[in-house]
């Protein structure tokens, strides 16, 4: 057998963790809206999330409308479109995939796969879920006040942000504000548990270096988000202050329409920096889990174990910590000091090396490995192809000197699309894909899923790739028309027609995938508890769905870490973790089904 | 099978399309080739990470298809390749960096001679400032803009008196010569970018912030505003036009200074044999009043101006105006007064002379046929 000492044969034990008492509800409001157990939480979490993002994929499709077929569609002015371009922006990026990935699989995920029965903190989970959901009405309301929404750009840059000249500047924003707070406390509350259940609550043998990397990812992320998402916070209650009582946290002496306004001596690059002290550790906070998620399907499905597993751990805590000190790169041309240049761009491009680790050891688990090309799998190797793309352009932007002529462009819509729209989503679906059987104890339709993932992957590609170019030529973003701009080519508007054609498409096609969700709820094929042959303690529960308090009678113990995939002399191409070294040795197959936990 | 084929016919595409596609960057009109040269340098080396990797992955997609009978290698870490990975990554990455941070180091660093030209903006219009025989450019204050001082200029400043200054969204530049361009914004951010110059930065409401750059081809040039600056950023347009010198020298000689702007001597020599009409459609689109305002009856962020005169508007109040001389003197002088049903607040008021008045009037009325 091997020597890697991961692949422990003893039992450790770490700290004792003691049995927790659960709240079972007895009513129908307990059990599905007051719930108190992380699985139904989990699926409150998703399902708004997904339903709030559906409204964002809707107004991208508006926003392509107008800038494929400019002039063509009278109802998006331009103050509807910077709108369409704000909430877009800051649902897909808050309200749909950090909700999604840390409310959503976080929760369902966490418990389950470090062998807790539930979060530590039941109650405040709940509450967590409920302040979220309160912040997503408040957005939408803020889409129903006078003067609508606000078109500040996701971003909320002021000054114009709280300025006449601006769509939505009175209430608008003063929503979309409080909006944001009221998610940073209920996500608070939620990521303290994450963080606390996966310290301290791990069933025994389940050591740090034997979790799934889905965990390793979920859980960094929340530390950078509990890190990070004050930031935001501070940053929108002077926002807030500035627009209502009119204190000059980030307002100078201005002089807007004419009028001297009575702001002095605020600045708005403050704000710029609090936004990005914020905004990029944001993009790990959405790239963590994916990266976590990933390396486990590519694991599964290529029935391998992940390759270098502890540089994988070691990379997702140096990017993590990195994240915090490249913010400004997304301010190169934003008038800070310009010698901060030196400093960011060389972060920056640092912490391309762990990235590019990452990628390596993903690619590095498919060769030689035994692939089953599945539907989960097919999208996690469609995300590895669209993040390399992604990724490379990151060193483009974060060269400072690059960065020159393309901020500001398409270049930029084109990167952050692929990196962390396109890529995480794809994980997203796969995760879906992945895990629905255990959440519903049904499979997803093949033929379907693999028609969703062939248009959503390539579909993408043709909306993102080509955009990089118009980028190049220097066409910019958030422009409501670029007619009349001489040094772009008429060929440029048929290039924005096609990409808004297969935004189209991409966007239609997700009605599959609802319709699959749907469908086999009801007439999926039964799934069976371990239908992926996976090694993880979500798949080894005796009932699947999982009740609440996830196992059995007995906590389960683990003996060996997460990736016993196609252990030589083992009978099986996967052990479980709960399976213990003397079944193995013995040459006794580990019947999936047996589910009951050692 | 499928699979591993369209992840290498994928690597094809994106190459040839890279090769052969039209678009690409506008051919440069600056000394910014260093620029350039940077981005072909990353475009290579990522270029070759990104067909390596993937078709790797796309080979072990084809190779590495289950079977049955076989398992897959089980090799949970390979120090050695890691490190050399590792080391490889470094290297292409400080390839990049490299020359990124060298061509940066001249960013920061405008050369002594530079000319000094200022850039203004304001929601949603450009102005410049050039410093007068002095070379000196005069302090300014927000707190001195008003409609007779729209560049805000200091009126007790001695350095401010000869100081050139162009109301008009375009600017002329002379050839050859180093100019750092220092950025100023009245209201909101705004960003000053010219795609054939290649640098950019943006305009901060309290500080003045700079690019510097020698243009190399005379021509004229597109400056967009590349920071969203509310409703009217995507009008926020001007023009830089390179010049020789002799040709730059004449253009400014058009421009008043800010002594002239305030005695008002010597200010009309410009429109001098020119019509009423013609010198009202010069103004609008040095104004940028054009950029909400269309002439050809298309929407915009404001109304129209085609047959716009003698036309009956309703106003947000529910009352009717027949759109008059004096209707249309109040409306750009104090755009608040009274709006146009279906129209947002938010036009600048402008700062405009009796007579450039009377030239706009004309133009709208005479020049764009209104009926009555």
């Amino acid at each position: 057998m091997s020597t890697v000492a991961h692949d422990a044969d003893e039992f450790v034990a770490p700290a004792e963790v003691p049995e927790m008492e659960l709240y079972h509800p007895k009513t129908w409001l307990g059990k599905y809206v007051f719930s108190q157990d992380a699985k139904v939480i989990a699926v409150q979490y998703a399902c708004t999330a997904i339903a709030i993002g559906l409204v964002a994929l809707a107004m991208s499709m508006l926003m392509r409308l107008q800038l494929g077929f400019p002039g063509s569609f009278s109802f998006i002015d331009p103050s509807i479109y910077l709108q369409l371009v704000t909430m877009h922006g800051m649902i897909m990026v808050i309200y749909l995939l950090t909700a999604l990935f840390l409310g959503g699989f976080g929760n369902y995920l966490i418990p389950l796969m470090v062998g807790a029965r539930d979060m530590v903190f039941p109650y405040v989970n709940m509450v967590s879920f409920h302040v979220y959901f309160v912040a997503v009405l408040v957005l939408v309301a803020s889409m129903f006040v006078p003067g609508g929404s606000t078109g500040a750009g996701w971003t909320l840059y002021p000054p114009q942000a709280i300025l006449p000249g601006t769509p939505g500047s009175d209430l608008g924003i003063v929503l979309m504000l409080v909006s944001l707070a009221l998610f940073i406390i209920g996500f608070t509350m939620g990521g303290l548990n994450y963080v606390v259940t996966v310290l301290q609550a791990r069933t025994r043998g389940m050591t740090l270096m034997r979790m799934p990397l889905t965990v390793w990812g979920i859980f960094m992320a929340t530390v950078l988000a509990l890190l990070a998402f004050p930031a935001l916070f501070v940053s929108a209650i002077m926002m807030i202050l500035d627009e209502t009582i009119g204190t000059s946290f980030f307002m100078p002496a201005i002089v807007s329409m004419g009028q001297q306004l009575e702001y002095a001596g605020g600045s708005p690059v403050l704000f710029q920096h609090l936004f990005w002290f914020f905004g990029h550790p944001e993009v790990y906070i959405v790239a963590l889990p994916a990266f976590g998620i990933v390396s486990d399907l590519l694991a599964v499905h290529a029935r391998k174990a992940i390759f270098g597993y502890r540089m994988m751990v070691w990379a997702i805590i140096i990017i993590g910590a990195l994240s915090f000190v490249v913010w400004a790169h997304h301010m190169y041309v934003s008038g800070m000091n310009p010698y901060f240049g030196f400093f960011f761009a060389t972060t920056t491009l640092i912490i391309a090396v762990p990235t590019a680790i990452k990628v390596y050891n993903w690619v590095l688990t498919l060769w030689r490995g035994n692939i089953r090309l599945t539907v989960p799998m097919l999208f996690a190797i469609g995300f590895i192809f669209t993040f390399i793309n992604g990724g490379l352009t990151g060193l483009f932007l974060g060269n400072v000197t690059i960065d020159l002529p393309l901020s500001d462009t398409m270049f930029v819509v084109a990167h952050f699309h692929m990196v962390m729209a396109v890529s995480p989503v794809l994980v997203v679906f796969g995760a879906i894909y992945h895990w629905y059987p255990k959440v519903t104890g049904r499979m997803l339709d093949d033929t379907l899923g693999k028609f969703h993932f062939w248009v959503t992957f390539l579909g993408t590609y043709a909306i993102y790739y080509p955009m990089h170019y118009l980028g190049f030529l220097g066409v910019p973003r958030r422009y409501y028309s670029i007619e009349g701009i001489d040094f772009i080519p008429e060929s440029a508007m048929s290039l924005n027609a096609g990409i808004s054609i297969a935004a189209f498409i991409v966007g239609a096609v997700q009605l599959v995938f609802f319709y699959n969700m749907f469908v086999s709820y009801y007439r999926g094929r039964e799934a069976g508890g371990n239908p992926w042959e996976a090694t993880t303690l979500e798949w080894q529960t005796p009932d699947t769905p999982p009740k609440h308090g996830n196992f059995g009678k007995d906590l389960p113990l683990v003996y060996r870490w997460a990736y016993d995939y196609s252990v030589p002399g083992a009978e099986l191409d996967y052990i479980p973790q709960n399976v213990p070294p003397s079944r193995v040795e013995k040459g006794e197959s580990v019947d999936p089904d047996e589910g009951k936990p050692a | 099978m499928v699979f591993g084929v369209v992840l290498i016919l994928l690597v094809i595409g994106s190459v040839l399309f890279h090769f052969l596609s039209p678009w690409y960057l506008t051919p440069l009109a600056s000394n910014w080739s260093i620029i350039d040269t940077t981005l072909d340098i990353t475009f290579w080396v990522t270029g070759v990470v990104f067909v390596a990797i993937n078709l790797f992955m796309a080979w072990c997609v084809l190779k590495f298809r289950y079977r049955k009978d076989r398992r897959a290698h089980y090799e949970p870490e390979n120090k050695k390749l890691e490190i050399w990975l590792t080391v490889i990554t470094s290297i292409g990455v400080a390839a990049m960096l490299t020359p990124g941070l060298y061509a940066w180091a001249q960013f920061v660093n405008p050369p002594e001679d530079a000319d000094l030209v200022e850039v203004i903006g304001k929601q949603w219009q450009w102005s410049y400032r050039f410093p007068g025989e002095d070379g000196m450019l005069g302090t300014i204050d927000s707190r001195h803009i008003s409609a007779a001082n729209p560049f805000g200029i200091n009126p007790d400043d001695p350095r401010g008196q000869d100081d050139v200054l162009v109301a008009s969204n375009e600017v002329h530049l002379p050839i050859d010569r180093p100019v750092k361009l220092l950025l100023r914004s009245q209201d909101v951010l705004h960003d000053f970018a010219v795609a054939q110059f290649r640098v950019k930065m943006d305009l901060v409401p309290g500080l003045v912030t700079y690019i510097w750059l020698t243009p190399t081809v005379v021509g004229k040039y597109d400056v967009l505003c590349e920071e969203l600056c509310g409703v009217g950023h995507y009008t926020m347009r001007g023009h830089v036009v390179i010049d020789e010198e002799t040709d730059f020298k004449a253009w400014l000689k058009t421009y008043p200074t800010y002594a002239q702007t305030v005695s008002g001597v010597g200010v009309e020599s410009t429109t001098a044999g020119t019509s009423l009409v013609e010198q009202g459609r010069k103004l609008a689109q040095s104004r940028g009043c054009l950029g909400c305002h269309s002439v050809d009856g298309s929407a915009g962020v404001g109304p129209t101006w085609q047959g716009l005169f003698g036309k009956t508007e309703t106003m947000v109040d529910g009352s009717t105006v027949v759109v008059d001389a004096d209707y249309l003197k109040e409306s750009i002088l104090n755009p608040g007064a009274r709006v146009v049903q279906g129209f947002a607040p938010i036009m600048p008021p402008g700062s405009f002379s009796d007579q450039e008045l009377d030239a706009i009037n004309a133009y709208i009325k005479d020049g764009l046929g209104g009926g009555s």
